[in-house]
């Protein structure tokens, strides 16, 4: 038997709302399949299980809210190995997996600091109503008996699917606040010439069809990646004091929702993929990532994050860590600049590339090895 | 086809790529990624997606020429003339 949990979707997520289930008892889920949509801080989001077998029970209904590692349904396994209900990269590499992060308790403690009575929180309970989504309008707004009542008797709207703009500058603020307190960050730029680079990519894309032409973001997705074989401490996630590298690399990208906000999901082991592979995903997941259609592993998997602002004209990103990842690499605006080539001033396409990094798990030195090894590669870019 | 039905397809597409934008009013000869915020994968996709609907060929080095509804209208005209779908 295996537990299928409520799963951290966040670095500030301590609780989720099951929106509804895709499969039910009986049904047989292999692993990947997306068997439920859960409610988020930045929205609903699709959740994969990550065994496979035949669905035995579910122990959660749709519209309950329960803290990170409730067991929200139970599976019996093919060939009764259990699995921890995680993907495999946070299988090997961390106690994402089994542990939830956030323990129900400090979940109810979240839930405590709302300003209600306990005569007003125990009519919510009685009515169903989740007091964290109810306007107070007692005094400093605390919610009263009168605001859960009047909760109550209106329909309950299903969650939309897709992101909620105002719930995301929430969670993007929670964590953000928490990585400018937490982590120690230095920060150190390189520029690098990517003429070599862009020439490689159009001399590509000219014998290609438009639907299989390639991005020069891949190419730096990919640097980055390979990069991070030889860095593994750029590479993994600081939990329980502790810096836990991991064996896979799943690079984060930052993707940018035109209503405001920003995801970064996960491309699962960016450094195996070829350019052409990257290019599919890269281009499937920003779809995905714009019609409010990502799933679990894409939120909890990164390993790392890259995030890129020259399109819109910045010369150079001091990007924030994404806790618990260690780094994130930024890369500006690509254009011509003067560069000095064989002691000519010579106009170059350039792009400034950022690290930024945590001083807990590495040094200044290794993060300049780092961004070295990311312009090395990109000199020889049909080996990428 | 017709610069109408181009604009058309132009338009419709572009709002697949940019669900929230106001097409209507559009500006035809300032770039959509000013108006529109749209990034280079939208773009690509808008690209592939004109590929797609109207049969034409488009190499990289006319993306510039697409920047705009004005350039779309006028470069998906000629190339359609030359290559009917």
């Amino acid at each position: 038997m295996a537990d299928f949990v409520m799963p951290k979707l966040g670095p500030d997520m301590t609780s989720g709302i099951l929106v509804a289930w895709h499969t039910k008892p009986g049904d047989r889920v292999k692993r990947g399949d997306v068997v439920a949509e859960i409610e988020t801080d930045k929205g609903v989001i699709d959740v994969e299980v990550f065994s496979s077998g035949v669905l035995e029970k579910l122990v959660v209904q749709p519209g309950e809210k329960v803290p990170v590692g409730t067991v929200l349904a139970t599976l019996r396994e093919d060939g009764g190995i259990t699995m921890p209900q995680a993907s495999a990269a946070a299988a090997a590499t961390t106690p994402l997996s089994t542990t939830p992060q956030v323990s129900p308790s400090q979940a109810a403690a979240d839930l405590s600091k709302l300003r209600i009575s306990p005569s007003a929180r125990e009519l919510a309970r009685k009515l169903g109503v989740d007091p964290s989504r109810v306007q107070g309008t007692g005094p400093s707004g605390a919610i009263t008996r009168d605001d859960i009542e009047r909760a109550a008797k209106q329909p309950q709207k299903p969650a939309a699917r897709g992101f909620d703009a105002v719930r995301m500058r929430q969670a993007i603020a929670a964590a953000m606040s928490r990585s400018k307190r937490e982590i120690p960050h230095y920060y150190l730029s390189t520029t690098i010439d990517l003429g070599r680079a862009l020439d490689w990519l159009t001399a590509a894309n000219e014998k290609r069809l438009v639907t299989e032409r390639l991005l020069p973001g891949v190419l730096l997705l990919k640097a980055v990646a390979l990069a991070l074989r030889d860095f593994p401490e750029m590479n993994g996630f600081w939990l329980d004091e502790r810096f836990q590298a991991s064996a896979a690399i799943h690079v984060g990208t930052a993707i940018s929702l035109r209503q405001g906000g920003l995801i970064a999901p996960a491309l699962h082991d960016t450094d195996k993929l070829s350019l052409d592979e990257l290019m599919q995903k890269l281009r499937e997941v920003v779809q995905r990532t714009r019609t409010g259609a990502l799933r679990g592993s894409e939120f909890t998997d990164p390993t790392i994050t890259v995030t890129s602002l020259g399109e819109r004209g910045v010369e150079a990103v001091f990007p924030i860590i994404y806790p618990p990842q260690v780094a994130i690499v930024g890369f500006g605006k690509v254009g011509p600049r003067p560069w000095v080539v064989d002691s000519q001033v010579v106009a170059r396409p350039l792009v400034t590339a950022t690290l930024g990094a945590d001083h807990r798990v590495s040094d200044g030195h290794r993060g300049g090895l780092f961004l070295a090894a990311i312009d090395r590669l990109l000199q020889e870019p049909g080996k990428l | 086809m017709t610069q109408d039905a181009i604009r058309d397809a132009v338009l419709r597409n572009l709002g697949k790529i940019a669900p929230e934008a106001d097409l209507e009013h559009l500006q035809p000869a300032v770039s959509f990624r000013d108006q529109l915020d749209i990034d280079s994968m939208d773009f690509l996709n808008f690209v592939i997606a004109l590929h797609k609907e109207l049969g034409v060929a488009i190499p990289e080095k006319d993306y510039p020429k697409l920047a705009t509804l004005r350039g779309c209208v006028e470069y998906l005209a000629s190339a359609t003339a030359r290559s009917p779908a």
